[in-house]
């Protein structure tokens, strides 16, 4: 305890609650009010109404929202995959070996998402590979952008693992192929779930990179909402937003609970 | 893109196994005869393998085990390295190389670094990077005021509710960006709540807000976004704080102002260096909310790139600009992750 006095204790949090509430609450509880009426244009939205969201669950906007979880999930299920196979491989190299893979897993956080979209259209417009115009440019995208996260998490997972298991499992005669399978990865389980949560959440919400290089006929849903929020409709915009961030929080949500099966097992 | 919150956490990433005690290991560890079990010994198959092949393990049982993992060995352990790598090169390595390349070899012709020239005398160009540079600062330093202040609240004047505050900024860490400017427009829009309170309360036709579709608008929405990922490391540092330390120097006569500068303050510098390394990274990268205010006047490094390959489909000065871009970021970026170790990240 910091401030011991009672006119202390309340001017601080009343400075807290100046500052947190408009800035942070205010702006998620505007999108979902003005998400449930037509106009606003006093201090409070008016003309309630539901129909914003009767059209975000139809048409183009459902459309996008399976784009969006079809992207989002195969991305995240990608990036898992390669993420922790180098947050394995770079767990059993030297020091020197570990902090090359750290520093090549590491770059697609630092270099602007928009610039990995560019590279990503640049380098798939053209043959050997010709991408562009396809979903499959879009996943790739997003897998490049979240298995940096994928793999930060779990390397940090490996480290907090208790040598002595996968030891005692050598020891006893396991194989390298068993102990993985039947000690790290269990073990590993919750990073695992809560990385793939993580990666889901950014993909979903991933505009940048997207923006440059979405075909026609793969909208994910944050383009859907600027191209709906660009044409001036803000209120079908936001309800729009409102389902992205339900079903991110859904999904984070499950996530969440595999974990805490996973480790009660 | 949204940045990642819960990894470059300092203190979070602490090894509470990482040094196996002994007496974790001592019901499994039959004896000086299997060295892979000692405590001391790597964990990377390669060495156990070789470890159990040449111990003197004298059952066939066991020799035969050996051998099996002896044959292991032929793959060393970097290897396994290699196709995750491989991946990485295809899909960004390469690309990469191709935007440097391109920026190079300007379609129309001329020398390697004629787009380089034109690019750099354009106006624009010039007057992005110095609004990307002011925007990137002045939303670093306002998250690094508004973090600290208010992560020091949640953990030094608790108050009921404050677990579910710092639960609150963890869900907000997972909304993307532009959500907070599309919140901005209803707020302080020239039709938003702002002014319309001003108006009924006024009597005046318009409100005195109109800054959203100015650099300040920007400045807001990034430094709204961007505090979260401020306090989460400084609440992960004030945590492992011994509280005991605040109690001497508050017994001692020490005011809260002064508590906070000589004690705290220090402790939390080094959580302080890799949140705003972090977020000065991301707010040099930010697009989507310069995407959705939609001001014409303010461009920003990635807008631009945005703009010249996709508006204008000139990739020539795209690349330049993406190449500029990136020598920026990444340098800052290898800056942090210099803080953040040093900070025990």
């Amino acid at each position: 305890m910091l401030v011991h006095s009672k006119t202390g204790r309340w001017a601080a949090w009343s400075l807290f609650g100046l500052l947190f509430l408009p800035l942070f609450a205010l702006p998620l509880l505007v999108v979902v009010a003005a998400s449930f009426s037509t106009h606003w244009s006093g201090a409070f939205p008016s003309g309630p109404t539901a129909g914003n969201y009767a059209s975000a669950v139809r048409g183009e906007s459902l459309q996008a929202l399976t784009t969006s979880l079809v992207t989002a999930l195969v991305a995240s299920l990608l990036a898992l995959t390669v993420g922790s196979w180098a947050a394995l491989a770079a767990a059993g190299l030297k020091r020197r070996g570990k902090r090359c893979l750290d520093a090549l897993f590491m770059l697609p956080v630092a270099v602007p998402s928009v610039v990995v979209g560019l590279a990503v259209l640049v380098a798939f417009s053209k043959p050997p590979l010709l991408l562009n115009g396809t979903s499959s440019i879009v996943i790739l995208a997003h897998t490049v952008l979240v298995t940096a996260f994928a793999y930060q998490s779990v390397s940090a997972a490996i480290l907090r693992l208790d040598p002595a298991y996968e030891q005692a499992a050598a020891s006893l005669g396991a194989r390298p192929a068993y102990v993985l399978c039947r000690v790290k990865l269990p073990l590993l389980l919750p990073s695992l779930t809560a990385a793939a949560g993580l990666c889901f959440a950014l993909s979903m919400g991933e505009l940048s990179a997207t923006m440059m290089l979405y075909p026609p006929d793969w909208m994910p849903l944050p383009v859907r909402i600027f191209t709906a929020t660009d044409r001036g409709s803000l209120f079908s915009g936001s309800a729009v937003a409102v389902v992205l961030m339900a079903t991110t929080l859904l999904v984070l949500l499950a996530v969440s609970r595999i974990r805490t099966r996973a480790t009660y097992r | 893109m949204a940045e990642a919150p819960r990894l470059d956490v300092p203190g979070a990433v602490t090894a509470p196994g990482a040094s196996a005690p002994s007496h974790t290991g001592a019901p499994f560890t039959p004896g000086p005869r299997h060295p892979a079990a000692a405590p001391g010994a790597t964990d990377r198959p390669a060495a156990r393998g070789a470890d159990a092949a040449t111990g003197p393990a004298t059952t066939p049982d066991r020799a035969s085990g050996g051998r099996a993992r002896a044959g292991v060995r032929v793959v060393p352990a970097w290897l396994w390295g290699v196709p995750p790598v491989v991946v990485l090169a295809l899909v960004f390595l390469y690309p990469l190389a191709l935007v440097v390349q391109q920026s190079l070899t300007p379609e129309n012709g001329g020398g390697a670094f004629d787009a380089y020239a034109s690019v750099f005398a354009s106006h624009g160009f010039r007057e992005a990077l110095g609004t990307t540079v002011w925007l990137a600062v002045g939303a670093t330093v306002g998250c690094l005021v508004l973090g600290f202040a208010l992560a020091l609240v949640i953990a030094f004047v608790p108050f009921p509710g404050a677990k579910g505050v710092a639960k609150f900024i963890d869900v907000f860490l997972s909304f993307p960006s532009f959500l907070i400017t599309l919140a901005l427009l209803f707020i302080y829009g020239t039709v938003g709540m702002a002014n319309g309170v001003w108006s009924d309360l006024t009597g005046a036709a318009d409100g005195p807000f109109h800054f959203l579709a100015t650099p300040w608008g920007v400045l807001l929405a990034e430094i709204t976004y961007f505090t979260p990922f401020v306090m989460r490391p400084l609440l992960a540092a004030f945590s492992q704080l011994d509280t005991a330390q605040l109690e001497v120097a508050s017994s001692l006569g020490a005011r809260p102002a002064r508590i906070v500068r000589r004690v705290i303050l220090p402790e939390a510098l080094p959580a302080l260096a890799a949140g705003g390394s972090l977020v000065l990274v991301m707010c040099l990268n930010e697009f989507g909310i310069v995407l959705f205010t939609g001001a014409k006047d303010v461009t920003t490094l990635p807008m631009l790139v945005y703009g010249k390959a996709i508006l204008e489909s000139d990739y020539s000065a795209a690349c330049v600009v993406a190449v500029v871009n990136i020598a920026i970021s990444v340098g800052l970026f290898g800056l942090y992750r210099v803080v953040s170790k040093r900070a025990g990240a």
